[in-house]
């Protein structure tokens, strides 16, 4: 018997090494290839160098441009993803993996960088800053969606939220001006998350199936009203948008100021509701008591927390703060409502959501991965590259794909996620 | 804090769960109550908790009544519940789940953890239950787990705890430590309600019994006076034979063998690691184990509903490592699994139907495509004169009967037929002492006809009331093997074995 057992313990180690072993030689395989890809592909014909940009002649502080010469700088990439590649194939531990990919992918996002502004010159505190921009939709969904499946509802409303925020921002902006319009905005994403919830916790309807009534249902309403009503009285699809400001001091800082604390209201709000929220969850009674029915309603429930009314409250908060996300696109940004202008933002929350481990900063730091490519691709288009537009545009979903499936493997929901309650 | 409980009846629709039940709780004692599943148990709890509201009679505590509306007022006034499945958040840490639902807390409801902690150290201290308030409940094995939640009433000061079947997840050793901290928790002053259907654990702990039984109290009286007998008796309400009669085991062929068998699951973890194992013709083989330690998987491996990644399995000379589950069950294996609501029957199905589900294709009832209903209905009101299947009617849902005549229902079926070898797990879970009695016969009835049995139970008199030899499981492997011919296997040694130790001893 003792030798049985003690021939079991070693083959299951051995059967566990194998299969990390096998990740990390796959992943070293990556990274060479990756290599490979900077020397050959991207090579920059020789003194040519890229010149990116830090400040604006208008701002306070003045920092030089940051000049990379572009064959060197590749080549060390190379070398880079190289040595990590190899040090991977041949002895990568588990932790290993994961942090060579990271840094692997930021080294090739960089080498990316310097070719294609090889010769030119590209403001990099701009991208930032647009990085920044429009991360916030994919932020406020992804935390929509954490306030909501961290109390078990699976929320793929949240793309109709922002769509019928978006709408309200327009119109009700429109009529009565940007403030009214934002609350509006904020109210009718409200409505929706009320509406969810009632589908789902009272009448027990499958989660998906009820969200995705939710976003077909906003989808036909506003893609209607927007070509029937907007296009013939085109005051109703005129509102205001709200105008970025400075913050005082910090909005100077070279690089960050520009990014963090030189934006508008959305943004802020972004920031403020991520940082609120991760207190509220995880450092407040009520958020304790949320997270515990998410996890396990029974016993929330025999400790008499109502997980209904949890239920209820946090979806239809959910709900509010997609509303606002979705004003984002109107009030925060131009204007103007277009027929599905959010164009699967909401789904990218959703994945933001999951990478980020059902946390908010975790969801706010997946946003900005998403509003990074997002940004590149709008930038580089400026650049001309002869990558065609085309392909560009496909990066933030490309790294949607790229970061669920394959950086983050699998991580865990909320154990009850998606299950109706029912009292005994 | 004394409770008493006077003339409570509790009805659903025509049933009456609970008739005019009295009873009497003491602080300071702990009070055993006995009683089969569906004896009414759970409902007269759920009164105490507040969670049903009775129909007739009152609850007095301390000599008033009080009446409870709602889930949250028999904690409010003192009556705290620790129930069989444990309503602990896994991912949160001791101190969380502790204080979830009263939690302290400072301005804008911040949570005070560091009051939270001070507090679970405090309880710690006073009933020395020694549980680490960092800890994620998930990293705890299942007795500390027990202690949170003994700790969870203590924190909302409850006077009276109701136990409900807290033994049944523990080995044979954490069942005594547990039964460390209910002594201390008695001394204290603590009124504990402690409710099974173990009889020697009732005789070992309670200073007063209740037996209930069809929703009414059917006996009390003083474990130094009583005998297990009495205790079977009173609840079922007749004799109760606890050792099955049976001769020494004649072992003959070797019926089934495993030998290095592996499984893995979805994350390539082992489920079962290196299982050798051998059942022969005429002999009962046990496997002991706490829950969890890779029963299920054993079984599925032997009966082909789960493939496994390695070793081999041969039935009576022939390998059927990878042979299909009709194939193994045409050769003469027999299953009574686990979960019967699960995989042993089809609730919605009536009797007959729930009869034939393994031979329903057989030349016998089909003819073709049609199914030939007179045969079966024949076939299964024959079933149920010879197992004591107790129903009205063979056209009744099967999940109208009660736990008992299911079980026997799912035994007639897959014993009543050519079988070589009776894989049966947990074969008397949730079902009447009567019909326990019985179902053990059966087994050993197979067994004397020739047939190998293997018996897999986390209950461990089971075990060692019919096996002629005994493995035991812990962590997905065959830690020890024992020989119980004439019962003389030693039970310490074995529950040893269940927790892990490795000295197991080769037979």
């Amino acid at each position: 018997m003792t030798d049985a057992t003690t021939t079991g313990a070693t083959a299951r180690e051995e059967k566990l090494a194998s299969a990390n072993s096998r990740r990390a030689r796959i992943m070293g395989g990556v990274l060479i290839a990756l290599a490979l890809l900077v020397l050959f592909t991207l090579d920059v014909a020789p003194g040519e160098s890229a010149t990116f940009r830090l400040t604006t002649p208008r701002d306070a502080v003045q920092i030089g441009d940051l000049v990379v010469p572009g064959g060197p700088f590749n080549m060390i990439a190379a070398a880079l993803l190289a040595f990590l590649g190899v040090r991977q194939f041949l002895r990568g531990g588990a932790r290993w993996t994961n942090i060579s990919l990271g840094i692997g992918l930021a080294i090739l996002v960089m080498a990316f960088l310097v070719w294609a502004t090889a010769g030119k010159s590209f403001s990099l505190t701009g991208m930032l800053q647009a990085t920044m921009v429009r991360a916030v939709p994919i932020a406020l969904g992804g935390l929509a969606g954490v306030l909501s499946e961290r109390v078990a509802v699976v929320n793929i409303a949240i793309e109709g939220m922002l769509l019928a925020g978006a709408f309200t921002g327009a119109l009700v902006g429109s009529l009565l001006g940007g403030w009214v319009g934002m609350f509006a905005a904020i109210a009718v994403g409200g409505c929706f998350g009320l509406l969810l919830a009632a589908l789902v916790v009272t009448y027990r309807m499958d989660q998906i199936i009820a969200g995705v009534v939710i976003n077909l249902f906003v989808l036909g309403v506003t893609s209607y009203v927007s070509s029937q009503v907007f296009a013939e009285y085109r005051h109703l699809n005129n509102a205001p948008t709200f105008r970025s400001f400075k913050i005082p001091i910090l909005g100077d800082i070279p690089v960050i100021g520009p990014m963090l604390f030189n934006q508008n209201l959305f943004v802020y709000g972004a920031l403020i509701l991520v940082a609120v929220s991760t207190y509220y969850l995880f450092h407040t009674k009520n958020g304790l008591r949320a997270r515990a029915v998410g996890e396990h309603p029974r016993a929330a429930d025999t400790l008499g927390i109502d997980v209904y009314k949890t239920r209820y409250f946090h979806v239809t908060l959910a709900g509010m703060v997609a509303g606002f996300g979705g004003a984002w696109f109107t009030l925060g940004s131009v204007g103007r409502f277009d027929e599905n202008m959010t164009n699967g933002r909401g789904y990218i929350g959703l994945a933001a959501m999951i990478f980020g481990r059902w946390h908010p900063v975790g969801a706010l730091s997946a946003a900005l991965v998403f509003g990074f490519a997002d940004s590149i691709q709008q930038k580089l288009a400026l650049l001309n590259t002869p990558i065609p537009s085309e392909f560009l545009s496909m990066a933030p979903y490309i790294a949607t794909i790229i970061v669920v499936a394959g950086l983050i493997g699998r991580s865990k929901p909320p154990a009850a996620n998606g299950t109706p309650y029912t009292k005994e | 804090m004394d409770v008493e409980l006077r003339g409570l009846t509790k009805r659903f629709g025509s049933v009456v769960a609970n008739d005019h039940v009295d009873l009497q709780i003491r602080a300071g004692e702990v009070l055993g109550l006995l009683g089969e599943n569906g004896a009414g148990k759970s409902t007269m709890m759920n009164m105490l908790s507040g969670l049903y509201s009775p129909d007739e009679g009152e609850i007095l505590i301390d000599g008033k009544p009080v009446k409870f509306e709602g889930p949250g007022d028999g904690i409010e006034a003192g009556i705290g519940m620790v129930h069989q499945h444990f309503m602990l958040v896994p991912v949160m840490t001791v101190a969380e789940n502790v204080v979830l639902g009263v939690e302290p807390t400072g301005r804008f409801g911040h949570l005070d953890i560091k009051k939270a902690r001070a507090q679970v150290e405090e309880i710690n201290q006073k009933y020395r239950l020694h549980v680490p308030p960092d800890e994620l409940i998930e990293e705890l094995p299942v007795g500390i787990q027990q202690r949170v939640e003994i700790l969870k009433v203590l924190f909302r000061s409850a006077d009276v705890l109701i136990l409900d079947e807290p033994t049944a997840v523990l080995t044979p050793q954490e069942v005594h430590e547990f039964f460390g901290i209910v002594d201390t928790l008695k001394k204290a002053g603590k009124a504990i309600v402690f409710i099974t259907h173990k009889l020697h654990e009732v005789l070992e702990i309670s200073d007063r019994i209740s037996v209930l039984r069809q929703g009414r109290i059917t006996g009390e009286g003083d474990p130094k006076t009583l005998t297990e007998a009495d205790l079977a008796e009173m609840m079922v309400g007749r004799p109760v034979s606890f050792t099955t009669a049976k001769e020494p085991a004649k072992p003959g062929r070797t019926m089934l063998e495993m030998s290095d068998v592996t499984m893995l699951d979805e994350a390539d973890e082992m489920l079962l690691d290196h299982v050798s194992l051998t059942v022969r013709s005429g002999e009962v083989v046990g496997v002991a184990g706490v829950q969890g330690n890779g029963q299920t998987e054993l079984v599925e491996a032997i009966t082909g509903l789960e493939r496994v990644a390695s070793g081999k399995i041969v039935f009576d000379g022939d390998d059927i490592t990878t042979a299909s589950v009709r194939e193994r069950h045409k050769m003469g294996m027999a299953h009574i699994p686990e979960d019967r609501h699960k995989s042993g029957m089809v609730d919605s199905f009536t009797v007959a139907e729930n009869m034939v589900l393994n031979s329903y294709y057989s030349p016998y009832y089909s003819k073709g495509w049609a199914i030939d209903w007179q045969k079966v209905n024949e076939t299964a009101a024959r079933y149920c004169v010879e197992f004591d299947v107790r129903t009205p009617s063979v056209f009744l849902p099967g999940g109208a009967l009660s736990g008992g005549n299911q079980q026997k229902m799912v035994v007639a079926r897959e014993l009543e037929r050519e079988t070589k070898l009776v894989v049966a797990s947990q074969p008397t879970r949730g079902v009447d002492v009567g019909s326990i009695e019985y179902i053990h016969e059966r087994l050993i009835a197979s067994r004397d006809e020739g047939d190998g049995v293997l018996i897999v139970s986390s209950e461990l008199d089971e075990i060692m009331g019919l096996s002629d030899r005994i493995y035991v499981m812990y962590d997905g492997k065959i830690v020890a093997e024992f020989d119980n011919t004439g019962g003389k296997a030693d039970r310490n040694a074995v529950g040893l074995a269940m927790a892990g130790a490795h000295e197991g001893e080769a037979a």
